[in-house]
């Protein structure tokens, strides 16, 4: 049934993308994204999917052809990163509006300036308020199993809106891994036909979409997009259990790592996840630091309440960010704090990698063990810390 | 055989309904309406796209809707990419047995959206080949926002960002010339046109819809608020338009540029500037120079693309 491929991030996202097959994909080029396209464009050439594939002249275009294709009934993907998906900015929240459940690999790259292509996450980080869900992955396993979850998350009734799975530019991205992958039949029956019954081409029954709503509508709107959010919670939680019964491998909104008995909890995002696992592991063999690490898979819809739970009796918390929300510090950081509210215990920020900064193994069991020296000293007060960075 | 058969037509049922909130005498609806009944016939459905603009928002205040035909409005810069999409969208689904039926897409755009923020997303669109047809509603300044200057707006017109001043006589540039732009892609049919002369506009449309590939018909849409004239004689104003050979009605088939309609007489370019309040200006003393630069103008384009006719006749 399952097989192993050795295949990258991009390679992963490209070839779960050929097993959904969608109907529509639009994309342009950036880096670090663009071998996702290319290896799409491979399978398009040799007849491998039925994907009209669109090459637009922009990522702006790129998005609003997808929600043109989406609202016509098709199902459609794209792919960016950084700049592109700024590009996409104004779009991002009309796909949301429109319910377009489009799934949107991107490649996590610093936004310019200066320029830059390598991995941050400051360009999902401008886009957590498009509307759009955010599943963050650690792996290229975890980039291929979210991209075909994404389908099933996005198309469910109770949500219809567009998600975005992040991975890690180059670190991911054009990482080579070893990884499991099930068949194309295996897929396309996880994932199911797809139906928009209310779609432009239903000439029949002519609707208006995108229409004019003023300050009579518009909030209802608004309100019913952060429904569709709240229900998604509920819909990644059981997509992720049903996926895990079909492959061996489950997902949730969090993935906690020996946090049950820890002293000090490191929470973050991503790839960095799977170096702090292993920081965690060496400094409870090593130094006997009681260390866990609580990765969020799910930004967005903000898994708040499990999230409180977790972290509830953990009495330091650190929170890893790999972008600056300038004027206010660490955005997981500041949104930890806040799901925190009312708990024990001051947190540590730590702001690190931007523009692709290495963080090393060494980096992360330091950042371990300021969040243990910060407890042993009985520290009441916030702090930020910077990895890394020249003064 | 579609018909623009003005007798027929008025028995079939409109698919842009009134009660719209579009201004007393604005030439966008009217246009719309011809098009939208020259395109969807023998069979033939139409699904559309609209550019944020006066159109736009004037017909589609939800919860209601005058359009009659599947219409998205996705933003301002993108009617042609957004209609690319729904375009590939029905190939796709066509092609893979999940659609029957026969769909032709328009997009539509005023001058702010196709002229200016959204000519990239329209010059990609041409460029990739869908079948669509782009028809520009051209009253030549952002009407919607209140009256600003655009890359459409004649030499002269003032505009309430190019006003007319102690110092200034209005927009001191050209008008850009987007038809000779899109035609410049080799796209299949090219075409200007206007709501005064509804067997022109919806045999055109016709042509478009039954071309395969991407078309474009740029159609002047006279603005009582904007150009300054009372509300029941924008169809005059786009008669006089063209009768002053200010707006060539002419056709590029297959690279081919065929003339419409030559006027018998050309009536001088003075006219048309003295029925629009935009204009006013140009007739003080220290301004009436431009109406010859503007004349002189007007008839260089015309004698350009009287001599590109002759030329393409002569190649044929």
């Amino acid at each position: 049934m399952a097989h192993r491929m050795a295949l990258t991030g991009n390679d992963s996202a490209a070839y779960a993308l050929k097993q959904i097959n969608p109907d529509v994909v639009a994309a342009y080029p950036i880096t670090p994204q663009t071998e996702m396209m290319h290896k799409f464009a491979a399978y398009v050439a040799d007849g491998d999917v039925d994907t009209e594939f669109v090459t637009v002249e922009s990522e702006h275009s790129a998005m609003s052809a997808v929600v043109g294709a989406s609202l016509a009934g098709a199902r459609t993907c794209t792919a960016t990163s950084a700049n592109g998906l700024a590009l996409m900015w104004e779009i991002l929240y009309i796909a949301a509006s429109c319910r377009c459940p489009i799934v949107m690999p991107l490649v996590n790259r610093a936004l310019s300036g200066p320029i830059n292509i390598h991995c941050d996450h400051s360009d999902a980080m401008g886009a957590r308020d498009s509307g759009w869900l955010q599943i963050f992955a650690e792996n290229c396993q975890e980039a291929y199993d979210d991209v075909l979850q994404a389908v099933r998350i996005a198309e469910h009734a109770d949500v219809r809106l567009p998600v975005m799975v992040c991975l890690d530019g180059f670190i991911l991205s054009h990482t080579l891994e070893a990884l499991a992958v099930i068949e194309d039949e295996q897929v396309q029956e996880f994932i199911g036909p797809f139906s928009r019954p209310d779609n432009l081409l239903n000439t029949d029954h002519a609707e208006t979409f995108g229409a004019f709503a003023l300050q009579n509508y518009y909030f209802e709107f608004k309100k019913q997009q952060q429904d569709a959010m709240d229900a998604a919670l509920d819909v990644v939680r059981q997509v992720g259990a049903e996926y895990g019964e079909l492959t061996g491998r489950s997902y949730g909104l969090l993935d906690a790592y020996r946090c049950e008995d820890a002293d000090v909890v490191m929470v973050g995002l991503g790839s960095t996840m799977g170096t702090a696992k292993q920081a965690a592991d060496d400094l409870r063999e090593q130094e006997g630091l009681k260390c866990g690490v609580l990765k969020v898979r799910c930004y967005r819809p903000f898994p708040v309440d499990e999230l409180r739970e977790t972290l509830a009796g953990v009495s330091m918390v650190g929170v890893m960010d790999r972008a600056l929300s300038f004027g206010l510090g660490g955005p997981l950081y500041h949104e930890v704090r806040s799901a925190r509210y009312g708990q024990d215990g001051p947190m540590l920020n730590f702001i690190y990698g931007l523009g692709g900064r290495d963080l090393s193994l060494d980096d992360t069991r330091d950042a371990f063990r300021a969040l243990a020296k910060a407890k042993q000293d009985g520290q009441t007060a916030p702090a930020v810390h910077y990895i890394g960075v020249r003064e | 055989m579609a018909t623009t058969n003005l007798k027929k037509l008025s028995e079939m049922p409109d698919l842009l309904s009134g009660g719209h909130a579009a201004c007393p005498g604005c030439a966008g609806p009217i246009a719309i309406r011809q098009i939208l009944l020259a395109a969807q016939q023998d069979g033939r459905k139409v699904v559309c796209g609209i550019a944020t603009g006066c159109m736009e928002v004037s017909t589609t205040i939800y919860p209601n809707s005058a359009w009659r035909v599947p219409l998205v409005h996705n933003a301002f810069e993108n009617s042609a990419a957004t209609v690319s999409g729904a375009e590939a969208a029905y190939r796709s689904l066509k092609r893979q047995g999940k659609y029957e039926g026969d769909v032709a897409f328009l997009a539509f755009g005023g001058d702010g959206g196709t002229y200016d923020i959204g000519l990239q997303s329209l010059s990609g669109a041409l460029e990739r080949g869908h079948n669509f047809t782009y028809i520009c509603y051209d009253n030549e300044a952002y009407m919607n926002t209140g009256i600003q200057r655009s890359s459409s707006t004649p030499k002269g017109a003032m505009t309430t960002t190019a006003p007319a001043g102690k110092v200034s006589s209005g927009k001191t540039q050209v008008k850009k010339d987007l038809t000779a732009i899109v035609a410049a892609h080799g796209v299949p049919y090219v075409a200007q046109s206007g709501p005064h002369s509804p067997r022109d506009l919806m045999r055109k449309v016709q042509k478009a819809v039954e071309t395969d590939g991407p078309c474009f018909i740029n159609v002047l849409s006279p603005c009582p608020r904007g150009w300054r004239y009372e509300p029941g004689k924008s169809l005059e104003m786009a008669r006089l338009a063209v009768e002053t050979c200010v707006w060539p009605i002419y056709e590029i088939e297959d690279g081919r540029l065929k003339i419409n309609v030559k006027p018998k007489e050309k009536k001088p370019v003075r006219e048309w500037l003295k029925s629009q309040g935009r204009f006013r200006h140009l007739f003080s003393p220290k301004n009436e120079h431009l109406i010859e630069e503007i004349q002189q103008d007007v008839d260089r384009k015309w004698q350009r693309l009287l001599a590109r006719e002759a030329a393409d006749k002569e190649q044929a």
